[in-house]
């Protein structure tokens, strides 16, 4: 029997990005606001400190601050004729867990999606026509257009001092920028990062091969930056190690960094650790949230009340979440009905390593530190000879040099012994790669259920995952493969070593966090969860962060999106709260 | 937590500051009839007694750490033993809630407690003294409005024949000179309310002098840099290299604002002096402590500067470099140049090159945090280097900030390292 704390006005599941933004948003109206948090308390200080944290072992090799599989993981399966398995070791994606959430650990990689990107039914079928849609494919609009996020990309991308350099300000191009992105309204709040070696390769090389080439953009700061928040991030010293890792020096943007010494003061925000949601309550009819029900360290099952419940956990943790609660249709791939858990997608990536002659100092590097083209993109070039639907970035990224795990070997250098170690010596200072990153498009029989076998440490079946890439997504990851060797070859390389992405789906080895889908947002409550207010259209007051409201994926890494997204909710919020109901009318 | 300061409050503490500036200008004494020492005081009073409070830091020292605030219980070491601060919240039975406004006066004023009883100068009453009668009963009428807490005072920890309060009767006569704060006509209004504030409530000398061996401040020649528990406080005359001679009053106004300025961030006690205490004085009175502070004559002349630096031995400035590229650069850049304003500059910067290094061995053992203000709200931290960096390498490293890019200061020991970790209670492992 759940014992019964003093209600809140917003219980808050999980304390990541997400989170953070909407609970500075909520409490400065005023509410009163509980977040729940299942992992630890953690500070730049003493948990991310130089210089600790560059232990490529404990963190990125024995993976020391993601989600513990043994207390929560996911089945998973390719395909419905498949007895699903549960996930017993971390490989594809990481999950976080703790304070900050994955906020703490990303690259920084962030970029805006492209204005097609948020319409993208309408435009394959307004560019292509109907036909040229594969069967099966749930290609679906958000809900919610570019510029009616443009506002909300910019307060993400000024809270974090995202460093860039802007191509498109208010529709007149900017030299040096991503020429085809949506039009801004100002300039990244800080400049682009300093260039490595082998980005400025990459540079020369795509401008030969004819493209457009461009720096990144980084949450990692050029500069030292004052946030509007009255936060001050410090400059970035390219230690590379980002990825998997919590920054020590104040300058890759993360709730720690440019939220929570704000936020944490407030009288009328809180937030409990070591407390794992397992429920979303509903009154008798079904139709609103009344709290929630949590499971703190000492196993101890709480009941939280609230005026209004926001999922902000890990895009599968909030489907799993609603499977578990009963609120929103299951769905069914056999029919094609219901919502929760419905058009769960990923990313495709590729890469080419490439190795050279000159030194590189791959160490110098920094999370999003790189160097792009955007040619490929979404809307961005011709479909129609190519017969694919979607298509992505190609980036030459140094991120780092740790010598675990990112080291590069020729083909044919040997797998162990002195052999080994003379390559090593020979690629590790002049070795790099180019990767890309795809789009992937959601599928009927791409989805997430309740596994009728397997069970999490708290008695509740886990979340089953039936995922497997699509000839659509091959075909595209496969274009972009060879893209992304036309540049290689014009770096004028010792050797290249195309790695592209083959075969079916496998969770073992890490691809991108960058899971998608399952409550969808949209504008017709048969093929989304949400609404484009991101308000569940069931229960109007209980919300839905993060990516899981992505209809389909993107060519890009999704967080800047999720920021935006989570302002435009929060915005829609203050409104809810004064006057409460579904924002948009089912008709 | 602390709740965002409202207009309307701080429009009664601009009234407030205004009415006490005119009052300690001509220095009025006020009696205090029996009815007004009960009465609940006025807005304006309770707004002042508050101010003049958190320029007293009082709270700071009247809390024990993670203790209920005000109730008391703090241990403040001294050469002598451990003092115990008192509980002064309204709690008749073991707080001041029945103490008559003439019994605080004389606490403050003459270092003697209700019933006689005398008080350790570890209580600041020979700068309180200095407060002008009027402010005393403001800081009374807001201690009043204070939740009564009743907890018992710890006994102090003192040999005898400290542990005699009567023996500080002849202290007092050797060593303390009651009296509230004469303003010196040939100085401005602005300078007199800085010393007023400086040598008040404000008891910056406390830790910024020497004191002989019976504990005294050395009050002929005071703010020339002292221990403070631990730590170092150094030197607030215009002395060019230790002291603030290279700080303009707008250097100083920030840094007691919002805790850092270009030159340097509060560490050490001071981080909480500024969090507790100066971030909510207001402009005016921070730039009257900063006139006054300015107007101190050098304590060294710069020939004694610029002798007081060892001979440094190559090898250990080459080990403190190493140290430094390793485990400093991160942060405090290439050439000690910081990042002014974010991460403290060490190049140039008076508090690296203060006579006695304890703060700064402290920073490093135990990191230390830019304090978080209103006005500067992150709190960057610096991490601790007790588990990473042994005493010599500690010493090396500091003796090599302290002796490069133009600094000069004296070596760091060994010794002094493993002192401060012996004090700090962490041992190398």
């Amino acid at each position: 029997m759940a014992r019964r704390r003093d209600p809140v006005d917003v219980v808050l599941v999980g304390f990541g990005w997400t989170a953070s933004i909407i609970a500075q948003e909520l409490t400065g109206e005023g509410l009163e606001i509980l977040a729940l948090e299942r992992g630890e308390y953690r500070d730049t200080v003493p948990d991310f400190a130089v210089p600790h944290i560059q232990d490529e072992l404990r963190y990125a090799v024995r993976k020391q601050i993601f989600e513990a599989p043994r207390r929560e993981t996911l089945t998973f399966r390719n395909n419905r004729k498949q007895r699903a398995l549960p996930m017993r070791h971390l490989g594809s994606f990481l999950p976080a867990s703790g304070v900050g959430g994955a906020g703490v650990h990303w690259n920084g990689q962030a970029w805006r999606f492209l204005p097609q990107d948020f319409e993208l039914r309408d435009f394959v079928e307004q560019r292509y026509g109907k036909s040229f849609i594969p069967e099966h494919m749930q290609l679906q609009n958000w809900g919610v257009t570019y510029d009616e996020l443009e506002p909300h990309y910019d307060r993400f991308e000024y809270l974090c001092g995202i460093s860039g350099q802007a191509g498109n300000i208010a529709g007149i191009r900017q030299p040096g920028g991503n020429p085809f992105e949506g039009p801004r309204q100002r300039d990244y709040p800080l400049p682009p990062l300093k260039r490595s070696a082998s980005t400025v390769l990459f540079d020369k090389a795509a401008r030969e091969a004819g493209m457009d080439s461009f720096p990144c953009p980084a949450a990692n700061t050029s500069e030292a930056y004052l946030n509007p928040l009255g936060v001050q991030m410090g400059k970035c010293t390219y230690c590379g190690f980002c990825e998997w890792f919590g920054c020590g020096n104040y300058s890759k943007a993360s709730p720690q960094t440019t939220i929570l010494p704000v936020l944490l003061k407030k009288d009328n925000f809180h937030f409990r650790t070591h407390c794992n949601v397992v429920r979303i309550n509903t009154d008798t009819s079904g139709r609103r949230a009344t709290g929630v029900n949590y499971v703190d360290a000492d196993d101890q099952t709480w009941e939280q009340p609230a005026e209004m419940v926001v999922l902000c956990a890990y895009a599968q943790h909030n489907v799993h979440l609603l499977l578990l609660s009963g609120i929103g249709k299951p769905y069914d791939p056999e029919t094609g009905e219901g919502v929760v858990g419905r058009n769960y997608a990923y990313q495709i990536t590729s890469s080419v390593d490439v190795f050279q002659k000159e030194i590189l100092n791959p160490f110098m590097g920094a999370g999003a530190l790189g160097q792009g083209v955007d040619n490929y993109n979404t809307g961005n070039f011709d479909h129609g000879p190519q017969g694919f639907i979607g298509g992505g970035y190609i980036a030459l990224w140094n991120t780092g040099g740790r010598p675990i795990l990112q080291h590069r070997l020729p083909k044919d250098a040997p797998q162990w012994g002195g052999g080994w170690k003379k390559a090593m010596r020979e690629n590790y200072l002049t070795a790099t790669s180019i990767a890309t990153h795809g789009s992937v498009m959601s599928y009927r029989h791409n989805y997430l259920d309740l596994d009728p076998t397997w069970r999490d440490a708290y008695g509740n079946p886990l979340l089953r995952l039936t995922f497997d890439f699509q000839p659509n997504e091959h075909a595209m990851s496969n274009f972009l493969t060879d893209r992304a060797t036309d540049i290689a070859r014009a770096m004028h390389a010792t050797s290249i070593h195309p790695k592209p992405r083959q075969g079916h789906y496998s969770i073992i080895p890490y691809q991108t966090t960058h899971n998608t889908g399952g409550t969808a947002m949209g504008d017709d409550p048969r093929t989304s969860f949400c609404n484009r207010y991101l308000q569940s259209w069931d229960v109007a007051n209980l919300w839905v962060m993060g990516a899981s409201v992505f209809p389909q994926n993107a060519g890009y890494n999704p967080t800047g999106t999720v920021g935006a997204l989570t302002f435009w909710a929060a915005a829609a919020m203050k409104r809810y709260i004064r006057q409460p109901g579904p924002l948009v009318a089912v008709s | 937590m602390n709740k965002p300061r409202k207009p309307w409050i701080r429009l009664g503490v601009a009234t407030a500051l205004a009415t006490s500036g005119s009052s300690c200008a001509s220095m009025p004494i006020q009696s205090s009839s029996p009815q007004a020492r009960r009465s609940p005081g006025s807005y304006v009073e309770v707004t002042l007694g508050r101010y003049l409070a958190r320029a007293g830091d009082c709270q700071s020292c009247h809390t024990a750490r993670g203790g209920i605030p005000w109730a008391g219980g703090r241990a403040v070491p001294t050469p002598f033993g451990v003092i115990y601060s008192t509980n002064i919240t309204p709690d008749p039975a073991t707080g001041i809630g029945d103490w008559s406004f003439e019994d605080f006066y004389r606490s403050m004023h003459e270092g003697v407690a209700r019933g006689g009883r005398h008080l350790y100068p570890a209580f600041p009453y020979p700068w309180f003294t200095r407060l002008s009668r009027s402010d005393v009963r403001a800081i009374k009428v807001y201690l009043d409005t204070l939740k009564p807490v009743r907890q018992r005072n710890v006994p102090n920890e003192l040999p005898w024949p400290l542990s005699m309060r009567s023996a500080m009767a002849v202290w007092n006569k050797l060593y303390f000179d009651a009296g509230a704060y004469q303003a010196d006509p040939k100085q401005s209004a602005q300078w007199n309310r800085g010393a007023y504030l400086v040598r008040g409530a404000g008891h910056c000398g406390a830790c910024h002098s020497s004191k002989n061996f019976a504990g005294a401040t050395d009050m002929q020649h005071p703010f020339r840099g002292g221990m403070a528990e631990h730590a170092y406080a150094p030197d607030l005359t215009s002395s060019k290299r230790t002291g603030l001679g290279h700080w303009s009053v707008a250097d100083i106004v920030e840094y007691l604002g919002t805790g850092s300025n270009d030159i340097t961030s509060a560490a050490g006690p001071m981080a909480e002096v500024v969090k507790m205490s100066t971030q909510y004085l207001s402009t005016d009175d921070r730039r009257a402590i900063a006139v006054y502070l300015k107007s101190l004559p050098a304590s060294r002349t710069q020939d004694e500067d610029a002798s007081s630096s060892d001979n440094i031995d190559d090898a250990v400035m080459r080990a403190g470099k190493a140290v430094y590229v390793d485990d400093c650069q991160g942060c405090h850049m290439d050439e000690g140049k910081g990042i002014p304003g974010v991460f403290p500059p060490l190049r140039g910067s008076s508090a690296i090159v203060v006579e006695k290094p304890q703060t700064l061995i402290q920073a490093v053992l135990e990191g230390a945090q830019i304090p978080p203000t209103h006005a500067k709200p992150t709190g960057l931290t610096m991490p601790a280097f007790d588990r990473k960096l042994s005493n010599a390498e500690i010493a090396d490293v500091l003796t090599f900030i302290r002796n490069s890019w133009g600094n000069h200061a004296g070596a760091v020991s060994e010794g002094a390292v493993g002192d401060m970790r012996d004090t700090l209670g962490n041992s190398p492992e």
